[in-house]
């Protein structure tokens, strides 16, 4: 997403990118980011915790307005939890250290649309057809 | 590691690649200062528009194949998150379907517009999967796809917000 912000800003709109990579993003970048130290997977939070999740937002996006320097991450000071035992485990696949995959952990390659329901499909299909 | 650390998550694909016999992925690396764009209002009168990369769509459209798809889609702005579904090769989906504000915050937005920390949002937002592997597609598809998107959009966008998985 780093390298789409830098897209998006150099046409003249402003960005914010939101990251769970600090060095994926450093890397890449992006003029303005908001670093939470959440496992990949859960960027905007807990599922089901409107309060956490409104929280790390706002602080998401009043960081956008205190940086000056283009290239600043500013840790807005999120966490998963204070047990952060779940990063030994946490890789960029299917691991992120909280649930394992079941069985392989490698990511499938598929060529097809990938539906979350069955439902999905027919729905698409009517659509397009 | 120091647990009080982020994940390096680049070091981390490096060591399991290397396990693999594979090279390192080559992954992004842009030093070059980025292009800047100043924030001209305040939040409380600013328009977001979302862009999530977590791969949301919603019924009635095609979801993301899992092979570097650089394809997007528009998902009106006030749908809420339990209509809007996730598919994506790259992470554990099951939190994500089970609420998709933690990838995709539509229903956190628009909360936020109501109590006037926002001053409005983007009558769509953009949804794409993350995860392209080709460095070259992800800028050559991907991001002049978005662009023209935002670009495209009927009100005037105050700031983008980023969100990846």
């Amino acid at each position: 997403m780093g390298l789409v912000a830098r897209a998006i800003e150099a046409a003249g709109t402003p960005t914010i990118c939101l990251t769970a990579a600090r060095s994926i993003t450093e890397a890449a970048n992006p003029p303005r980011a908001a670093f939470v130290d959440m496992p990949l997977g859960y960027t905007v939070g807990r599922p089901h915790d409107p309060g956490f999740q409104t929280d790390l937002l706002n602080r998401a996006l009043t960081a956008a307005w205190s940086i000056t320097e283009p290239g600043t991450i500013v840790d807005i000071g999120v966490q998963w939890s204070d047990d952060q035992s779940w990063k030994d485990a946490a890789t960029s696949g299917l691991d992120n250290g909280i649930r394992k995959a079941d069985g392989d952990s490698r990511s499938p390659r598929i060529d097809e649309p990938q539906y979350q329901y069955e439902s999905d499909r027919a729905a698409a299909e009517a659509t397009t057809a | 590691m120091d647990l009080n650390e982020p994940v390096d998550y680049i070091a981390r694909t490096a060591e399991q690649y290397s396990a693999l016999g594979f090279e390192p992925y080559q992954w992004a690396h842009r030093p070059a200062a980025p292009p800047w764009a100043p924030l001209d209002k305040p939040l409380s009168e600013s328009t977001i528009l979302l862009v999530g990369s977590g791969g949301a769509y919603r019924e009635g459209q095609v979801a993301f194949h899992w092979k570097d798809d650089t394809g997007i889609r528009h998902i009106p702005t006030d749908q809420p998150a339990s209509d809007v579904r996730v598919t994506h090769f790259a992470y554990d989906l099951e939190p994500a379907r089970s609420d998709p504000n933690i990838v995709f915050p539509v229903d956190r937005l628009n909360e936020m517009v109501t109590d006037g920390t926002i001053g409005g949002l983007a009558p769509e937002t953009l949804a794409c999967m993350g995860g392209i592997y080709s460095v070259r597609r992800a800028e050559e598809e991907l991001a002049p796809a978005i662009l023209d998107a935002v670009e495209q959009m009927p009100t005037d966008i105050d700031l983008v917000l980023l969100v990846p998985v």
